[in-house]
Order: C-alpha cells, then structure tokens, then sequence
C-alpha cells in the first residue's frame, strides 16, 4: 500500500474559493453569483477584489440559475454557489431548462454536501444530488476529494466549455493530493494500484478508503483505490481495466446508493464485464443531526464498512 | 419609422396567417395568445429591436429578446421566418419529426433566433436579467426585451425577479406582460387572481407603462416609449392589454382557443378574415 501523508486538514469549500478566486485572476469573464450564502461558499475573495463581477442574489435560488444562464449569453462564466440541496432539488427545473437543456456555460457549485454537514440535519443534507444531476443530458458531475483538488477542480471547469455540477463539503478533512495537480475532467485518478479488490470511491470517502486500504493490507488484502472525482463522464476504461484484473469492485459515497456512483459502476459492469459489486453507501435513507464523524459512522461510511464490504465482494468472486 | 403603422398591421395579418396554419396543419400547439401578441410581436421585430438577423448566440452590439411563455412559439417563429433569420418554408416544419421548430422555443435545434429553451414557466424573466447584466459588464449599450405571460405570473419565481431587478438597477430591461386575462382553465380572476398588477409592479420598483397590445400605432409608440426610459436607474416593465385569439371573430377574448387548433372549416373561416400580405408559406 502507497503511503499517504497530510500535514494539515482543510475542507474542500475552501478549495473551491481559492479555485474560484484564481479564476477570477485568470479570466476576466468569470463571473459568480451567490444566494446569501457568500460566506460558507467561501467566495469572499472572489466577491472583495471583483465586485463587479460577483451577483448577490438573496435567497432565491430558482432566479439565481436563470440569471447564471442568461449572463453566458454575451460570454460570461457564471460560477453559482450556494449548498448542494439548494443547487440540485430547489432549482432541478431551473437547471434542467435554462442551462442543461440550453446548453449553458453555467458552474453549478455546491457546497455542504452529503452527511458531513452535520447538526443542521436532513433538511440540509443531500444525499440525492449525484444522481439528479448524472441524470440530466450532457452535465457534468464531478465530486473532487480534498482542498487541493477542489481548488485544480474549480479551475478546470473554467476553462471546460459546457454545464457542470461541482460538488464539495464543509468539514476539514486530510488535504492528501498535491497542490500543483492537473485536473482532467473524466480522467480517474489511481490512489493505489493492487490486485485482490477494486475501490472506488469519490469526494470524501477517498480518503476513507485509503485508510481502509491501510487496514486491508495488514489483513493481507491488495486492495487497489481509485479516486472517481468526476462521476460523469465516467473513466469506464480506468475502471474496467482494474476490475478485468482483480475480479471484484467496492463503491465509496457519501450518498444514497439510488442513483450514485455505485449505480453507474454497476450499468458499467453489467453490460460489459460483470463482477461482484458492493455498495459503501447510504441505504436510501435520509440524514438527521449529530456530529459528522457521528453520522458516518451510524450511516455505515467508514474505513471499517469498507473493509467489510472489501471482503464480502472477495468471497463473492468465483 | 422604418415602416408605416399599415404595413406593419398587413405584416400582422400574415403572422396570424401563419399561426393559425400552422397549428391547424399538425392540429396542436396554442393558437389563442399567439394571436393575441402578433401586433408586438411585428411591432418589436419589424420596427422597434436592434437587430441582426445573422443570428449569433451571444448577440453582441444587438438588442436581444426573450419568451418566457414558449408556448406561444408559433407567433415567434412566424415573426422570426418573416424577418429573416430563416426560410419562411420552414414554418411547415412547426411541431414535425426533426424539425427545429419545436413545440416550445428551444436552442437545442439550433433555431436562429432562440437563445434559452422555455416553456415551463416563469424562468424567462431572470434570464432576460442576466443577459441584461452581461450587456453591463460587456459595456453593450443594447437593450434586452422579454415577454412573459399574466398567467405565468402565478409562478413564484417571476417575483424572485421582479425583486431583483430593481434592486440591482437593471435599466437596460424592458419587460412587457401579455395582459389578455386568460390562462388554460378559464379566467386568471377566477382561476388565480392576479389582483393590481400596475400597482404590484411599482411597489417593487419597476418603472411601469401601460399600453394597448392589439393597437399597432399604441404598441409601437409603447415600445419607443419604453426605450427612452431606459438607462435612467430602473427597469421597464410595459403591461400590455391584449386580447387572446384576436383577430379572428370566433377565437376573440375566450381562454377556448389556448392550446386548441382549429378544424378545416374554421381555418378557412378564419383566414377569410386576415389579409394575405406577403405570401403564405
């Protein structure tokens, strides 16, 4: 197993506003709007040395998406941040009709994701957001693992012409991947190669399950990790290349497993080369309050689900 | 005036021409308000819109315009066809298998014309914002148009809008209401009342003008209007009085003729009624 070191621990919004900030530096036809949430967004850097390019909305997501696409008409990049429940569920006919079916240049960037956002409970917490999105033709769905990828993340959808569904969280988390990392949307990223099992996992639970790798290994187990930050289009070639070679796969999400990345691996498989699959996901269920740590742990996401799920997916291969 | 307010009204007559052959050839789409808006829509194409009829999407130095009510498409592509962006005989296509002419107004097909997809309600207003502070932070002194409908007002998010709008001073707007009273299931006072638009509007900010819809010379004058009072801080909001089938005598001022087509005898009926002016396609 590939050791993984940390020095410090940052969360992944933070990332996005210093991507968001930078490409604001890069290009002058950046421009970002927000719904009251400029702070938690983290675009206050973004929004003090640009004013004139950061749109305050107020609390109306549903004109916010139909103001970001109309402002790509004349060569605007609008990059639109509030949090993942407001950016997918609130406005999915807004996105669905004005910048997916349109076809506009618009940057869906939402924050607070998933369980990891914690006390503030299920009403805020979605875990639905991969595959409403996943769902739409031609958008693109990417969900970065740590603050430096989110950064090289926001970054790369700028210069991507087209719709896209950037997704990220509030807790501080290792920051693992290297700062002057390039960004491919659609490309795989190989955490650790191995041969007995093939995880794959996306946002926070990559580094889960390099912590699971770890535990794997002193059992014996060769697992190979494969980050999947862009959950469409998906890199089906790095994952059936792996899959070919260890026989077995385990999926990692902080999201229902209706809809997520767990399903796309498995259409992947079935209609290509089927093997054994085991979901690390959250078992259509809503969240509800309690600390992140406290959630992931009763919601069955951590280091020792997948070890279990590693070795159900095992003794499943013939 | 780049056209006499008769020649505008004959140019009218063929779009209602247009319209009512066009919905009674694949016997579906929305005959009622389209009818309703032929005058302003001539008046805004024909007279009062910077326009260039090369179609770029990002319509730099032009004016643009956008339909919230898609479903009114058959007026816009008839105005469209007849100005320019494309062949008239392509209005035969309205509504068939591969055409550009969707059943509601789309860029997907790459109609010359179209800018946003619209036909689920009450998203067109904000879009026109943001095209509208494009215009601002490009320095384009060109003006965004929109038109939206008086039922399509019961959706929540037009007032999202029509909040922003003034607080951000977008004065290069002009947003004109299609007033005909009418909505699917009968009357807008019975089915949803929208109670004093006028003073709804101006409590919000708006700069607000009234005019008669089915007037040539009282829209086209409106229009100019509304143009001059632009740029002075808020946006343009321009409640026209319109009536929903007019120009046909049996379609005339009924919710009826919403999304219904008319039989053969009643086309012919009705195109008795209205000139052709430029030749049918």
């Amino acid at each position: 197993m590939k050791k993984y070191t940390y020095t410090e621990k940052k969360d992944t919004r933070s990332g996005f506003g210093a991507g968001l900030h930078e490409a604001g530096k890069r290009n002058k036809n950046v421009v970002a709007l927000c719904a009251d949430l400029k702070g938690s967004l983290k675009m206050d850097d973004f929004a003090n040395e640009f004013p004139d390019r950061f749109v305050q909305v107020g609390i109306a997501e549903a004109n916010m998406m139909c103001i970001a696409a109309g402002m790509t008409i004349g060569g605007k990049i609008p990059f639109t941040g509030t949090f993942a429940n407001f950016s997918t569920g609130r406005v999915y006919d807004q996105i669905r009709q004005s910048i997916a079916y349109s076809g506009k240049n618009v940057k869906i960037c939402a924050s607070h994701a998933g369980l990891t956002l914690g006390e503030d409970g299920a009403t805020h917490q979605i875990l639905e957001d991969l595959g409403l999105m996943k769902m739409l033709p031609g958008m693109v769905v990417i969900n970065p693992c740590d603050y430096n990828q989110t950064k090289a993340a926001t970054l790369a959808i700028m210069e991507y012409e087209g719709p896209v569904y950037l997704r990220f969280g509030r807790p501080s988390i290792p920051v693992f991947t290297p700062a002057d990392q390039k960004f491919e949307i659609g490309k795989a990223w190989m955490v650790n190669e191995g041969t007995d099992v093939t995880i794959v996992a996306t946002g926070h639970m990559v580094w889960r399950a390099i912590e699971a790798g770890e535990k794997l290994a002193e059992l014996g187990i060769d697992a190979e990790i494969i980050n999947i930050h862009t959950i469409k289009p998906l890199d089906e070639e790095a994952v059936l290349k792996s899959v070919k070679k260890t026989g077995c796969i385990v999926t990692c999400e902080e999201h229902n497993k209706f809809g997520g990345l767990g399903e796309s691996i498995a259409r992947l498989l079935t209609t290509t080369y089927p093997a054994p699959q085991e979901f690390v996901a959250v078992d259509d269920s809503f969240g509800e309050s309690a600390t992140p740590d406290q959630l992931m742990t009763k919601y069955k996401l951590d280091p020792a689900d997948i070890v279990a799920a590693v070795q159900k997916a095992i003794s499943r291969k013939k | 005036m780049k056209h006499t307010i008769s020649e505008l009204e004959d140019i009218a007559s063929q779009v209602r021409r247009d319209v009512l052959r066009m919905v009674h050839a694949v016997q579906s789409g929305h005959p009622g308000a389209s009818l309703g808006c032929a005058d302003f829509f001539t008046a805004l194409y024909f007279e009062v819109l910077n326009h260039n009829t090369k179609f770029s999407m990002d319509g730099l130095g032009e004016d643009l315009f956008f339909l919230s009510n898609g479903h009114i498409s058959a007026v816009w592509y008839s105005v469209l066809a007849r100005s320019g962006y494309f062949e008239v005989n392509e209005l035969a296509t309205f509504r068939k298998l591969n055409t550009r002419l969707q059943g509601h107004p789309t860029t997907h097909e790459h109609l010359p014309g179209v800018r946003i997809a619209s036909g689920s309600l009450g998203q067109g207003l904000s879009v026109a914002i943001g095209a509208a502070l494009t215009k601002k932070l490009n320095r384009d002194n060109n003006l965004v148009y929109c038109l939206l409908g008086d039922g399509e007002l019961q959706e929540g998010q037009n007032w999202e809008a029509l909040m922003f709008a003034p607080h951000h001073k977008v004065d290069n707007l002009i947003a004109s209401i299609d007033y005909n009273g009418q909505q699917i299931d009968g009357p807008t006072e019975k089915v949803l009342s929208l109670e004093n638009l006028q003073a709804k509007f101006e409590s919000f900010g708006w700069h607000v003008i009234t005019s008669d819809g089915n007037d040539m010379a009282a829209i086209t004058k409106a229009l100019h209007y509304a143009k001059s009072l632009t740029g002075k801080g808020k946006p343009i909001l321009n409640l026209m009085s319109t009536q929903m089938g007019f120009g046909v005598d049996f379609m005339v001022g009924t919710h009826k003729w919403h999304g219904t087509p008319p039989s053969d005898a009643q086309l012919d009926n009705a195109l008795g009624q209205l000139k052709e002016t430029a030749g049918d396609y």
